[in-house]
């Protein structure tokens, strides 16, 4: 069989009705059986402190979930190499990168929003979001994330392909590495890793794009021009792609990731989830032995043991073994199923997204019921209504300038030779429009008082006038100077008040004058 | 479809249990996987190259050296060397402007008040306070009362050679002991004190004889803090009139000064901060708000 078919079928969305015959299948469900060590390698009572890892060769599948992992391997993976080189206008005084996030110069921005250090809480309300979307997920049909969005899923998945078509399907494949080390087999391993490293090698290279102007930095790295860090971001993120997706795989979910605890602690009974339907499959029977059966009058059920199921799986899980830890749900096992169970004229669907709830209800003659609107998906969904809604609210809002001021601690007042008092302030003026802005300085609080800048003798009619450069803040010192007596107020608020010149939305700050 | 006995899935590969159950639910006793036991190797493997490339082990009188040379020290040299090489250019301006140019030109106040305001907090601030505020006997740097002027010029003059320090070019003038060296007597102290507080419009003791007090201040204290008590920088005689009291304005106070005399002290930083630290701190000082021009 021609190696590249593989992505080419399934690209082109060739309904599966596989490529292995039924007598092919009871072969294959036999082998695996034969396999030892599928049961256990040790006595019950005397389990072992470590276990190696099984290695596990993945069955090419065809059908809808499949193709549902593609599409969403295929704009993952293209956003994700792609998007550093979207250019954005912002004109001469910012970067022209859509996505960027600006380390030295402390700025993130993406497409027209720029986004200051100050403004760092708008990542709490995308990480509030985030986990509001992944419990949502969750809470109707259960590890979505895992199944088709995680990172880990998606190359792991696109290192699996490449696997297959290097060294074969997973017959092919488990043949080959009982077999002796051939040329054969030395260019087809040498080649799939090859390509692995190559993959994970654009990996950690388009990472790096997102940190700086993505042609300026391909140009410096092809020239050897580019900062040291750079190089060794791409090498990190080249060897944990590599060792990730091609070495560890299922192992990063089963014993490294957090999110199949705390999904398993968050679901309910209500939660779809890929479901092995034994009301229909108990008891399993060969289709000779279930004729056998029913010749018998014995129950048998459609689960022909033919194990498509666990072969496709990526983790290795038997899905009829009910919920597992495993399993990151991405429904090749609903799949390959459907693909036997087509083939031999069953209904499909005996792996299907389900709960438990209706099994049992099945069972017992009932109806199946779906509820996805609950108590928590619907609060959910609020929760990321309202984040939702606050952001955008504050995000399209919010102005392009700002001031901050903070009073003078030591000393907290000066008294002037005249018996005037005065109080220092360090204001910082921020500027977030692209364009440099002259600001009037207005304080109110104190009608009488004088108003200095250090460094600033620019005035507009009895206002300090301070020029602020383009995206930018400027720390000024403040000298406030009242002459009348302060009795016998000891602080007397104020506040201050940035104006732009040219028209625009004033920012101010408020603080104390402080008095003996 | 026959199959209407209850039929539940069987658990996978079982791998024992622990033996601890609460509430029907039992705890696996699963294997670790074995990389985590390569990975636990690894990281002793790791240790080792710590030993042998880092400095790792005491001697006797020294300690292993390392594979790599690496000392703290040094990374603290080359970091400091780092540094005045990023600010070089900036030093270079700030070496070659005067003091004027320097509070004229923004760019380079903003420097040298960056580097005054470190420079301050490091040597200055022990005496005359965090933001310069100043406490007894340690003038406010704030105000706009100078004891030795308060242009760029006067001020980077007292930095660099102090008060009484020592300094040949310092500031030296002191205030007798007119009391303790006998003078005025007592009761000529007390009233000129009185006359000093009347200065500047403070109220003075009931009955004082201001008339005397100004007779005894024109003949003791007139030659230093002139006739008018508008002091004399010359001398660093503080001016007497104005709301500004370096010590104190009470009574008492004022009179210590007259009996045991004052005379505070200021190292000339001359010989320990590099010219353009001090033109840095000469040019924060002076923009503490005080600042003559």
């Amino acid at each position: 069989m021609c190696p590249g078919c593989d992505i080419a079928l399934a690209m082109q969305g060739v309904a599966s009705t596989a490529h292995l015959s039924l007598a092919e299948l009871a072969d294959d469900a036999a082998r695996t059986r034969l396999i030892p060590g599928v049961e256990s390698d040790y006595p019950d009572d005397e389990p072992p402190l470590y276990v190696a890892r099984k290695k596990i060769y993945p069955q090419r599948v065809t059908g809808t979930y499949r193709r549902v992992k593609w599409a969403v391997l295929i704009i993952t993976l293209g956003i994700y190499y792609i998007l550093p080189f979207v250019r954005w206008d912002r004109g001469p005084h910012a970067p022209s990168q859509a996505v960027l996030l600006d380390f030295p110069n402390r700025r993130f921005y993406f497409f027209f929003i720029e986004i200051w250090p100050q403004e760092v809480y708008y990542l709490t309300g995308l990480l509030i979001l985030a986990a509001m979307a992944l419990f949502l997920m969750n809470a109707v049909a259960g590890r979505v994330w895992c199944g088709y969005l995680c990172p880990q899923t998606v190359w792991t998945d696109l290192f699996q392909t490449i696997e297959r078509w290097t060294e074969g399907d997973r017959r092919e494949h488990m043949q080959r590495d009982r077999e002796p080390w051939t040329l054969d087999r030395l260019a087809r391993t040498g080649t799939k890793h090859f390509l692995w490293l190559m993959i994970a090698w654009w990996t950690g290279g388009a990472w790096v794009l997102y940190f700086a102007d993505a042609p300026t930095i391909v140009r410096d790295l092809a020239t050897f021009q580019a900062p040291l860090v750079a190089y060794v971001f791409i090498g990190l993120l080249t060897f944990t792609t590599y060792v990730l997706a091609g070495w560890m795989r299922e192992q990063v979910c089963v014993y490294m990731c957090p999110w199949p605890r705390i999904q398993a602690a968050l679901t309910d009974e209500y939660a779809l989830n890929v479901t092995y339907r034994y009301d229909r499959g108990e008891p399993r029977a060969s289709l000779k032995k279930a004729s056998a059966l029913h010749e018998q009058g014995l129950p048998a059920g459609d689960c022909i043991e033919c194990l498509q199921c666990v072969h496709v799986c990526p983790t290795g899980v038997d899905i009829r073994g009910g919920p597992d830890l495993g399993c990151i749900q991405c429904g090749l096992c609903i799949d390959a199923c459907d693909a036997v169970m087509k083939k031999i004229g069953r209904p499909t669907r005996l792996i299907a997204y389900d709960t438990d709830i209706n099994i049992k209800r099945r069972q017992q003659g009932e109806k199946p019921f779906y509820r996805i609107v609950r108590t928590r998906t619907v609060l959910y969904a609020v929760i990321i209504a309202v984040v939702g809604a606050v952001m955008t609210y504050t995000l399209a809002t919010r102005h392009n300038d700002a001031v901050s001021v903070i009073h003078d601690r030591n000393p907290l007042f000066v008294r002037l030779s005249d018996g005037s008092l005065r109080n220092a302030y360090a204001l910082r003026i921020l500027n977030k429009s692209l364009e440099s802005r002259s600001f009037l300085l207005k304080i109110a609080g104190l009608p009488d008082a004088d108003i200095d800048v250090t460094g600033s003798s620019t005035f507009y009619g009895a206002d300090p006038l301070i020029e602020v450069g383009p995206d930018q803040s400027r720390e000024i010192r403040v000298l406030v100077t009242e002459r009348e007596r302060l009795t016998p107020a000891a602080s007397i608020p104020i506040t201050f008040t940035v104006v732009p010149r040219a028209g625009g939305t004033p920012a101010s700050a408020t603080d104390h004058f402080f008095a003996p | 479809m026959s199959g209407q006995k209850k039929v539940e899935p069987k658990p996978q590969a079982p791998t024992g249990t622990t033996g601890h159950e609460w509430d029907g639910i039992e705890e696996l006793n699963t294997p670790l996987p074995r990389w985590w036991l390569w990975l636990f190797y690894a990281t002793i493997v790791w240790s080792i190259g710590y030993w042998v490339v880092y400095p790792t082990w005491p001697l006797v009188s020294s300690y292993s050296n390392g594979l790599f040379n690496s000392h703290t020290r040094s990374a603290v040299a080359t970091d400091l060397a780092a540094l005045q090489e990023q600010r070089g250019p900036m030093m270079a301006k700030l070496s070659s402007a005067s003091l004027q140019e320097i509070e004229t030109t923004p760019e380079l106040l903003d420097f040298a008040r960056a580097l005054g305001r470190r420079a301050f907090a490091d040597n200055c601030a022990p005496c005359h306070g965090a933001g310069g505020g100043g406490v007894k006997g340690y003038p406010n740097l704030n105000d706009n009362d100078w004891l030795w002027g308060g242009t760029l010029d006067q001020i980077a003059q007292t930095i660099t050679h102090g008060v009484r320090a020592g300094d040949d070019a310092g500031h030296q003038g002191s205030m007798p002991a007119f009391g303790r060296d006998g003078m005025l007597k007592p009761d000529e102290i007390s009233t000129v004190a009185d006359y000093v507080r009347s200065l500047s419009g403070l109220a003075t003791a009931p009955g004082a004889d201001l008339t005397r007090g100004a007779k005894i201040f024109a003949d003791n204290c007139a030659v230093c803090h002139s006739p008018q008590g508008k002091g004399n920088r010359e001398l660093g005689a503080p001016n007497l009139t104005d709301q500004i009291w370096l010590y104190a304005s009470d009574k008492k106070t004022i009179m210590e000064g007259i009996i045991n005399g004052r005379g505070g002290v200021m190292p000339a930083w001359g010989g320990k901060l590099d010219p353009v630290t001090i033109k840095a701190l000469t040019v924060y000082v002076h923009t503490f708000g005080g600042g003559e021009q």
